[in-house]
């Protein structure tokens, strides 16, 4: 069962949330950021070549342009896979664990499983961000010698920043699949 | 709960027959090993079971059947698969069933209960690449510092667990369809064990290469640490030289690699590689640069400017001396001490170069033999080159010394007479400074000490400002070689290479893929390695270095230079292992 609904982050853009049900006890939560813009894009690169001619005409020497050149398609490969995310991806599987995969935006994924042991609680919490007081999503985690005591948080779609409607859907579902997973656990 | 069945990817297209592997009752997972085909009796398929279990430590068992169903479903053929479950009495009895013309399979799981009504359980399949697993590490994310990476321990769960037991029943794996055993198995290894003849050569060959090695090092190291070199001047020289220690460093590696005991863990045959592979590529570029520099006569070249370069930075200092010993800057100095520590240090510059131009005509015959010793390694050459920097300017090192006690001394006396200034006194028992009553003599003395001192400050100081920023460029130069001879010694480079070739030898957790879905039919999903990142690697793998990072951090260094106390930052620390 596949379903897309439209939510905004807290900077105002567009983000599309995916919800899939792969079966009662899986189930997966995408976030769509917007693309790259080609505006943004020109606008950079505009820019750095305006200050590059400029340099030169100050010095006259030719490598400054090519080395602007350079500098602009370099500075673009890294930041299309290093900084832009694309998408990211909550993979909650009952009895299994919760998996966290964000897409960059040259196709590089970078994955983290956790195991359903260490999950003690998926909650959301506030945050002061800048000069603004945001909700974020996170999973509490524990260590499974010590089940009372929380060892780590991990924020959930720290790039996306998405508001608190779209965390509330999110946290409704996980919470339902962690009460599952807690009434039929066989560990004490 | 729900029940996971870990099911290789390479049985899949395996021919009906009998789930052979190890239920995890913690996790209600059933890890397949490998598919025992028809037909078998059932007396040797225990046998083998309990033979597997007594090698390897791992407690394999029949969980259930497998059927594929090429043709026609045959009904005779499920009847014989349910009576199995009585003879092999396992509880979950799985029953996985595989029809021709869809992908999705269909998962029975039964538990007979003592009640006597069997009740069954959801099942999810979870496809992994036994090759891939069995051949992989797995790292543990919390890396403590006293936990070493690569030694799976059985208590942190889940994971863990599946990677040991698909790691430990390599026993199980060694029957192939070749065999004329009694049961016939299908696993990754099925079509034949994979094997390659230069590492099975190599292994022979290592045996007696090692002993050698192990031999020939045994003796440099006995005559490197024989009571000759203990004496004194021979350990002074040998405790300042960084050549020394590389050339330490390097054997206490060399004989690491060619000992004759076998690896115990993955963590120490990593590091073993490593370090082969150090050595390997340090040898390489240091007989590049022995072919750089002994052709079209470089070596000559080098040699030839030497001298003037020497006679060069002589002048140049000369120079500044003179500069210092008018009014430098516009301050004005005191004439007198002025020139007495002018004259002292201009004498100083003079010996220098006489004993330069003593050594230029065995300098070149002097670099041609040190020129040569590249070839034990790029790192040795590095730290000759840093030796030799510091033989050259050993007159800045002098005047640093000379200038850093005499503004010391003016420090402490213009401390001590500044308390007697205000009628005080450091009192040594009690660690603080005391009022002391003085008499008029003793105050009028330390007045006119105090004075004099303070008025000779500023040319002490200048000496001693302009003398620390020379060794400091000096230090500087020499700390950026030896940086570099610490990446090339701790950089773990097979360990980046098996990174870069073979990702999923070096694990750091697994992840998870949804297969596509059906309604009614149980989740599949594919289960791959998630490697190691590059960053995390590195910070596991790292050989351990000279230790030759400074000890200071910048507060006490700025605190050491006001003082005028000297500083080393080059020490090397004796003998600190990992």
């Amino acid at each position: 069962m596949e379903e897309e609904k439209s939510f905004s982050d807290i900077c105002g853009g567009r983000l599309a949330l995916r919800r899939r049900y792969y079966s009662p006890y899986c189930r997966e939560f995408g976030l769509s950021s917007p693309r790259l813009s080609l505006r943004s894009l020109t606008a950079v690169t505009c820019a750095v070549w305006l200050v590059a001619y400029g340099l030169f005409t100050l010095c006259e020497n030719s490598m400054i342009l090519s080395a602007a050149i350079f500098i602009t398609i370099i500075g673009l490969l890294g930041y299309l896979h290093f900084v832009k995310i694309d998408q990211e991806t909550l993979l909650i599987i009952d009895s299994l664990g919760i998996q966290m995969t964000s897409s960059y935006a040259s196709g590089k994924e970078s994955t983290t499983f956790i195991e359903m042991d260490k999950v003690k609680d998926v909650i959301i919490n506030e945050a002061i961000y800048m000069q603004k007081v945001i909700y974020y999503l996170c999973i509490l985690l524990k260590d499974p010698g010590k089940p009372h005591e929380i060892s780590q948080v991990v924020p959930v779609f720290q790039s996306a920043k998405p508001r608190l409607d779209c965390l509330i859907e999110v946290y409704r579902s996980c919470q339902e699949i962690l009460a599952h997973q807690k009434a039929t656990s066989t560990s004490p | 709960m729900v029940l996971k069945a870990f099911f290789p990817t390479c049985c899949a297209s395996a021919d009906s027959g009998l789930l052979v592997g190890r239920w995890i009752p913690e996790q209600n997972s059933a890890v397949i090993l490998a598919v025992a085909h028809f037909p078998f009796i059932p007396i040797q398929v225990k046998e083998l079971l309990a033979q597997v279990h007594k090698a390897s430590q791992v407690q394999v068992a029949v969980l259930g059947t497998w059927c594929h169903r090429r043709q026609e479903p045959e009904e005779s053929l499920g009847h014989f698969l349910e009576g199995l479950g009585a003879i092999f009495s396992h509880d979950p009895w799985l029953q996985l069933c595989r029809e021709r013309g869809t992908r999705f399979w269909s998962c029975k799981a039964t538990y007979h209960q003592l009640q006597g009504t069997p009740t069954e359980d959801q099942v999810m399949l979870i496809f992994y690449d036994q090759r891939k697993l069995l051949l992989s590490w797995l790292h543990p994310p919390t890396a403590l510092p006293d936990c070493q990476a690569g030694e799976t321990t059985a208590s942190t769960g889940g994971l863990a667990d599946i990677f040991d037991t698909v790691a430990h029943s390599e026993v199980l794996f060694r029957n192939d369809q070749f065999d004329e055993g009694p049961v016939r198995l299908s696993h990754w290894q099925s079509e034949g064990m994979e094997a390659s003849i230069l590492v099975e050569l190599a292994k022979q060959a290592s045996g007696p290469v090692c002993l050698l090695m192990a031999s020939l090092l045994s003796l440099l190291s006995a005559a490197s640490a024989c009571r000759l070199w203990k004496l004194w001047p021979l350990a002074f020289i040998r405790s300042k030289l960084s050549t020394c220690e590389q050339l330490q460093h390097r054997l206490k590696h060399l004989s690491f690699i060619f000992s004759t005991q076998k690896a115990q863990s993955p963590m120490q045959l990593m590091r073993k590689a490593n370090m082969l592979v150090s050595v390997l590529l340090d040898v390489a570029l240091g007989l590049l640069l022995l072919s750089w520099l002994h052709s079209n006569n470089r070596i000559g070249q080098l040699a030839n400017a030497l001298v003037p370069v020497a006679d060069r930075v002589a002048e140049e200092l000369q120079h500044l001396l003179q500069w210092l010993m008018g009014a430098p800057a516009g301050l004005k100095m005191n004439r007198a001490l002025d020139q007495v520590l002018g004259r002292f240090f201009l004498y100083h510059i003079h010996l220098w170069i006489s004993y330069i131009h003593l050594m230029s005509p065995f300098i070149e015959h002097i670099l041609w033999h040190v020129g040569l010793s590249a070839c034990l390694g790029l790192t040795v050459a590095l730290s000759i080159l840093s030796d030799i920097i510091a033989l050259l300017t050993f007159h800045i090192y002098c005047f640093y010394v000379y200038g850093a006690r005499l503004y010391c001394l003016k420090i402490y006396g213009l401390s001590s007479l500044w308390r007697l200034f205000r009628g005080k006194k450091w009192n040594v028992l009690r660690q603080r400074v005391d009022s002391c009553s003085y008499d008029l003599d003793q105050l009028f003395i330390g007045t006119l000490l105090f004075t004099i001192l303070v008025f000779l400050l500023p040319t002490t100081a200048l000496y001693y400002l302009v003398f620390t920023l020379l060794r400091l460029l000096v230090i500087t130069v020499q700390g950026l070689i030896h940086l570099l001879v610490d990446l090339i010694n701790s950089l773990p480079l097979y360990s980046l290479g098996l990174r870069l070739c073979r990702p999923y030898r070096l694990a750091a957790g697994v992840k998870f893929r949804v297969l596509e879905q059906e309604a009614g039919r149980p989740l599949r999903l594919l289960m791959q390695i998630n490697p190691l990142p590059y960053s995390h690697v590195v910070h596991t793998y790292r050989l351990p270095s000279c230790g030759c990072h400074p000890k200071h951090s910048w507060g006490s260094l700025c605190r050491k230079l006001f003082f005028g106390e000297l500083i080393y930052p080059w020490r090397q620390r004796e003998d600190k292992q990992d």
